[in-house]
């Protein structure tokens, strides 16, 4: 398809014996935010670790703006493409400082004025200035969560692959990492791919969303469709049944009263 | 049975003076559905972990009051609390990958559990075993018996977990974050799961967990601790009534599938919820 930043067909990735994907095919186009969703086991992850060059075992036709994209991919894919992971914890390299962390990708891809630009990457993902020095341990794990995100963004990519970036944080940290990924694809025009499996995260950030089932993409719809349940396929109308319950518990019509107690005004 | 705590204390000394996790909370849980919902550092584990005295060893805990079925917790020798621990009081971790045995079958660790607390032959343990697997809804408990946790999903070990818990039949269960490592779809059956056990059995039930809504869900009660301390307690149904800053913030900044909104809400943290 033309004018797609990322065009997926008919992948196949298996692993031995088990068909992990069976045949998924979707298209993003540039400046679109798309996400994926499923349970553990039905191959969303496995998905975005192929395209992220992780997994060069897959079959299928896979362009990057057009590209097709082979197994090995070249250092300049790497900067074209970056990838968010979902454990913060585990994600940065707990004996090298931010500095450093930050540094790796500017020095690998031969950026000049890598100072300035380590400085303005912390100030985008609004970070203090003297978290720079410091080490991971020393860093709450939405702050981590933030140079995991200055990390991706610092070699200038088009495109991230978000793998469930916030399910390892408190809900009040996972409100501030989505606000900021939202400002950070309208300020620099990026390209998402989401994988989770909270429909209601994935859905906030998210213009389409596929819908996966043991390996397979059974539905794709776009947020709202899937927010006046315009789904067909049952896997769908689970998952969101679910999200809308666990949503209810709120309160009916708790939430206006929330918001009218906090800021005076009728919603 | 209940559960009474008055002015619980968890302190931790640190090269830079005391830092205190827990701070002089009170509560009192009897045969019902309590849920503690928190974010991490607000002390909620500590707490539940306060109940069972199983506190890093490096913690002091005190109390005017901490006791379990009449039993003072706090002064209780090693050989009392053992009865306590598991025998009558559960404890479900979060990751399942974590808190079982890797290299024992799933049907042998709840045999183990079951045979330390009731005694019994080893034939009789296993039989036990498989009719708990059966109970936590597994479709073919003999076979998942003999399986070990690496063979298992999230959602199945999770369920042997709760299984081994319930071979002793305890009066109280205290489930850390039980579904914080599963996804949706199997968060909700293993929270049902538990919820109907815990009515069936009549067992008194605390739900640790830093998702509100989902607690609510469940719980009859919910005790909202932030920093250490309850800031709030409500009725499951009242959380739209919630009074306090941080429990409307908890609620505000969720993404929500029938209210989009641009923008989340951030949490604007208080100086004054502190005190």
């Amino acid at each position: 398809m033309a004018g797609m930043m990322l065009d997926v067909e008919d992948l196949r990735i298996r692993f031995g014996t088990l068909e992990a994907v069976r045949g998924a095919s979707f298209a993003i186009a540039e400046g679109e935010s798309f996400g994926l969703v499923g349970e553990s086991g039905s191959g969303k992850s496995t998905i975005l670790r192929a395209l992220a060059g992780l997994n060069r075992d897959w079959d299928g036709t896979v362009r990057l703006a057009g590209e097709p994209l082979g197994r090995l991919r070249d250092r300049a894919f790497f900067r074209r493409v970056q990838m968010v992971f979902q454990d913060p914890y585990g994600s940065l390299h707990p004996r090298q400082t931010i500095d450093r962390i930050l540094a790796e990708p500017l020095i690998v891809h031969g950026f000049g004025d890598i100072d300035a630009r380590i400085c303005r990457a912390l100030e985008e993902v609004s970070l203090p200035a003297a978290m720079r020095f410091r080490y991971p341990h020393q860093l709450s794990g939405g702050q981590r969560q933030r140079v995991a995100i200055a990390r991706a963004l610092i070699s200038e990519p088009e495109v991230l692959l978000l793998d469930e970036p916030t399910s390892a944080l408190d809900v009040s940290v996972q409100a501030e990492v989505l606000n900021l990924l939202t400002d950070l694809r309208r300020a620099r025009g990026l390209t998402y791919l989401m994988v989770g499996h909270n429909l209601a995260v994935v859905t906030h950030l998210c213009e389409r969303i596929a819908v996966m089932s043991h390996g397979e993409i059974v539905e794709t719809v776009t947020a709202e469709d899937l927010r006046q349940g315009r789904v067909q396929h049952p896997h769908t109308v689970e998952l969101r049944a679910l999200s809308l319950d666990l949503a209810e518990a709120q309160g009916q019509g708790g939430e206006s009263d929330l918001s009218q107690a906090r800021t005076g005004t009728a919603p | 049975m209940s559960v009474v705590a008055r002015n619980l204390c968890v302190t931790f000394d640190t090269p830079h003076g005391p830092v205190e996790a827990v701070r002089g909370i009170s509560f009192q849980i009897g045969r019902e559905k309590v849920g503690i919902v928190g974010e991490s550092g607000s002390g909620k584990s500590l707490t539940a972990r306060s109940i069972l005295r199983l506190l890093p060893g490096q913690a002091r805990m005190t109390a005017d009051e901490l006791s379990f079925d009449g039993i003072d917790v706090a002064q209780a020798s090693e050989r009392a609390m053992r009865r306590i621990r598991g025998k009558r009081a559960g404890l479900i971790l979060q990751d399942p990958k974590h808190s079982l045995n890797p290299v024992m079958s799933a049907g042998r660790q709840i045999a183990e559990s079951w045979r330390v607390h009731r005694g019994g032959s080893r034939r009789e343990a296993m039989e036990a075993a498989v009719d708990l697997l059966a109970q936590v809804q597994i479709r073919n408990p003999a076979q998942v018996a003999e399986r070990y946790p690496h063979e298992l999903s999230g959602g199945m070990g999770q369920r042997v977990m709760i299984a081994m818990m319930l071979a002793p039949d305890p009066e109280f269960l205290i489930a850390d974050e039980p579904t914080s490592a599963l996804d949706a779809t199997v968060q909700a059956e293993i929270m049902r799961l538990i919820e109907e056990l815990a009515s069936e059995r009549g067992m008194g039930l605390m739900l640790i967990s830093h998702d509100l809504p989902l607690v609510s869900h469940f719980c009859d009660r919910v005790l909202v601790m932030y920093a250490g301390q309850i800031v709030e307690e409500l009725k499951a149904g009242e959380l739209g009534r919630a009074r306090h800053g941080y429990t409307q913030g908890l609620l505000s900044c969720l993404p929500s599938l029938s209210h989009p909104r641009e923008r989340l809400n951030v949490m604007q943290r208080e100086a004054e919820w502190l005190a």
